[in-house]
């Protein structure tokens, strides 16, 4: 069953096509990675979703009910969502925010208890229950931003940027939180750290520039799109020597690379097109870059070079 | 869709934020200055200026006529600015802040959203005025002695009344825009604007002004009315929140 479906859907600020005919399908109880680079409209859709925004084109249903008509409202009660900067009202405890939002969804009283207690103990907040949201971490309001979309035991729920403001502790533990959701809710979740899809994520949807790239299980995506990775990590000392020779590649790459990218640990990082060529001739340049490596083998690819590869390319429509 | 909890919400808002507690104080401090400064003013000129004995001989004895004037000319004064500075936030911020899309995305109807918010305000004026009226009538009475309670509950609600017109026209203000400081700055021209048209021949008989103009005469135990001006001021108050609420039901958020 569909929970998620968007058909064509169009809107424009001025002249900038925030969405440019996007088209989904989102299986019920998946969690969805909708993943694009900054600008790419994650928010301008979810936001259509939402029923905050008016879409000047298109159509887009949740859980069978069209938002982008008149009686899209009923969806809302079907709904739990978190943008990707909650704000909430600095005077009222958490305690206060989620009884109100219960009392939004129609809740009795003992449901509202029993929520309350339930969603403040999941979201690591018990002790902060009766403090005013006002004086709230960023962390602490994102979690708390998880907890209210969840009042209603929604059977969709859309996270806009979910991590985007969580320390590396608090982002680990809101992915947990969001990989047990799976099987009991849909999780529409927009991102644009691909490593947090690549934990959580069962079905990834790739947009830029308002239309969308790919969409596929993240295995499949992952086999079918991603070209072989090469890795030569360097020994210490030769960051200027690894860094000079990527920039060599990227200023005159060998036919058979598709990319060249140094990380962190000082390592480069090639993604080929060419895997028998790859094979053949970098070993060859690397011998003639007098590096001294530590580590030089083919990797496993990652949604990141998925993602950069077909963001890069702007097309590999499916 | 879901007023009482709307409702609720600010009313507890306005508890906190500590509007409640300033508009009644302000309202009552008037409440009780009013007659206090019209008893009182001529000893004060008297006292304060070399040639105050002259001056007090030419001004007649203060009466319970003054006393009211001079509550009725504070507490719309100061009535208006807070009703400016109460409301002129309560959309604006909130669509900038982003509280109102979380809690709109929700089954919370637009609607209700704002006339919780112009429900809760008027009881906070409904109140300060019970309770600014009290004092005044109170005042009045042990300086001045009895007046008529059925025209002093007229008054206060025509009082009332001018001011929800100013409460309505700055939330529709504050909903057009998501800048308080531009809502306060529209609403202020509203102010300007309808203050002039009163003072115009003619169409001044229409404006909200004339509601206190009624109340003036109530409290003079004159049995003079201006109903266009009330029926006007309430059309402001219902046409304000319409066109509020169809401009909100429109915009993004």
């Amino acid at each position: 069953m569909t929970a998620v479906r968007i058909e064509g859907l169009r809107k424009t600020f001025g002249r900038v096509k925030a969405l440019d005919g996007l088209s989904l399908a989102v299986e019920a109880g998946s969690v969805f990675g909708f993943l694009g680079p900054n600008g790419a409209g994650k928010t301008t859709a979810i936001r259509i979703l939402t029923g905050l925004a008016r879409a000047h084109g298109g159509q887009a249903w949740l859980d069978g009910i069209e938002v982008t008509s008149r009686g899209g409202r009923r969806a809302a009660s079907r709904l739990g969502y978190l943008p990707q900067d909650p704000a909430f009202y600095p005077w009222m405890t958490a305690a206060e925010l989620l009884d109100h939002v219960g009392r939004v969804f129609g809740l009795s009283a003992g449901e509202r208890r029993s929520r309350t207690a339930e969603l403040l103990k999941l979201s690591g907040l018990e002790e902060a229950a009766r403090r005013r949201v006002g004086g709230f971490s960023g962390g602490m309001k994102q979690r708390l931003g998880i907890a209210q979309a969840l009042v209603n035991r929604p059977p969709i729920l859309l996270l806009d940027e979910p991590v985007s403001s969580l320390d590396p502790f608090g982002r680990k533990e809101l992915l947990d939180l969001i990989e047990g959701l799976r099987g009991q809710c849909t999780v529409f979740m927009s991102t644009h750290i691909l490593a947090d899809v690549e934990r959580v994520c069962d079905t990834v949807g790739i947009i830029d520039r308002g239309r969308l790239v790919v969409q596929s299980p993240k295995k499949e995506l992952l086999e079918k799109y991603a070209a072989p990775v090469f890795e030569a990590a360097a020994d210490r000392g030769q960051e200027k020597a690894l860094k000079a020779w990527v920039e060599g590649l990227i200023m005159s790459p060998p036919p058979w690379l598709n990319s060249a990218a140094l990380t962190e640990e000082l390592t480069a990082r090639l993604l080929v097109n060419d895997l028998e060529a790859a094979k053949r001739e970098l070993p060859h340049l690397l011998v003639r870059s007098s590096l001294v490596l530590t580590r030089y083998e083919m990797v496993r690819p990652s949604l990141e070079d998925v993602f950069l590869k077909l963001v890069k390319e702007g097309g590999g429509r499916t | 869709m879901r007023f009482g909890t709307a409702l609720r919400k600010e009313w507890l808002e306005q508890l906190r934020s500590y509007r409640l507690l300033i508009t009644a104080v302000v309202l009552t401090l008037f409440g009780l200055l009013s007659p206090l400064i019209a008893r009182y003013t001529p000893d004060i000129i008297r006292l304060a200026l070399p040639q105050g004995e002259e001056i007090t001989k030419l001004i007649p004895p203060p009466s319970a006529v003054d006393s009211v004037a001079q509550y009725l000319k504070n507490i719309t004064q100061f009535g208006v600015l807070l009703a400016l500075l109460m409301a002129m936030g309560l959309v604006a911020q909130e669509k900038d802040k982003g509280t109102a899309a979380l809690m709109l995305s929700k089954p919370l109807g637009r609607s209700a959203f704002l006339l919780a918010k112009f429900c809760s305000l008027a009881l906070t004026f409904t109140l300060s005025i019970v309770l600014a009226g009290a004092a005044g009538y109170y005042y009045t009475l042990v300086l001045f002695g009895p007046m008529d309670l059925g025209a002093w509950l007229g008054l206060n609600a025509l009082v009332l009344v001018f001011l929800l017109v100013y409460v309505s026209l700055t939330l529709l203000c504050s909903t057009l825009t998501r800048s308080q400081v531009l809502a306060g700055g529209l609403a202020t021209g509203v102010w300007m604007a309808l203050s002039l048209l009163g003072a115009l021949p003619g169409i001044g008989d229409y404006s909200p002004r004339q509601v206190i103009g009624w109340a003036t005469a109530l409290g003079a135990g004159s049995l003079e009315t201006h109903w266009p001006a009330l029926g006007l001021s309430l059309a402001l108050i219902v046409g304000g929140l319409a066109g509020a609420c169809a401009i909100f039901n429109r915009q993004e958020l």
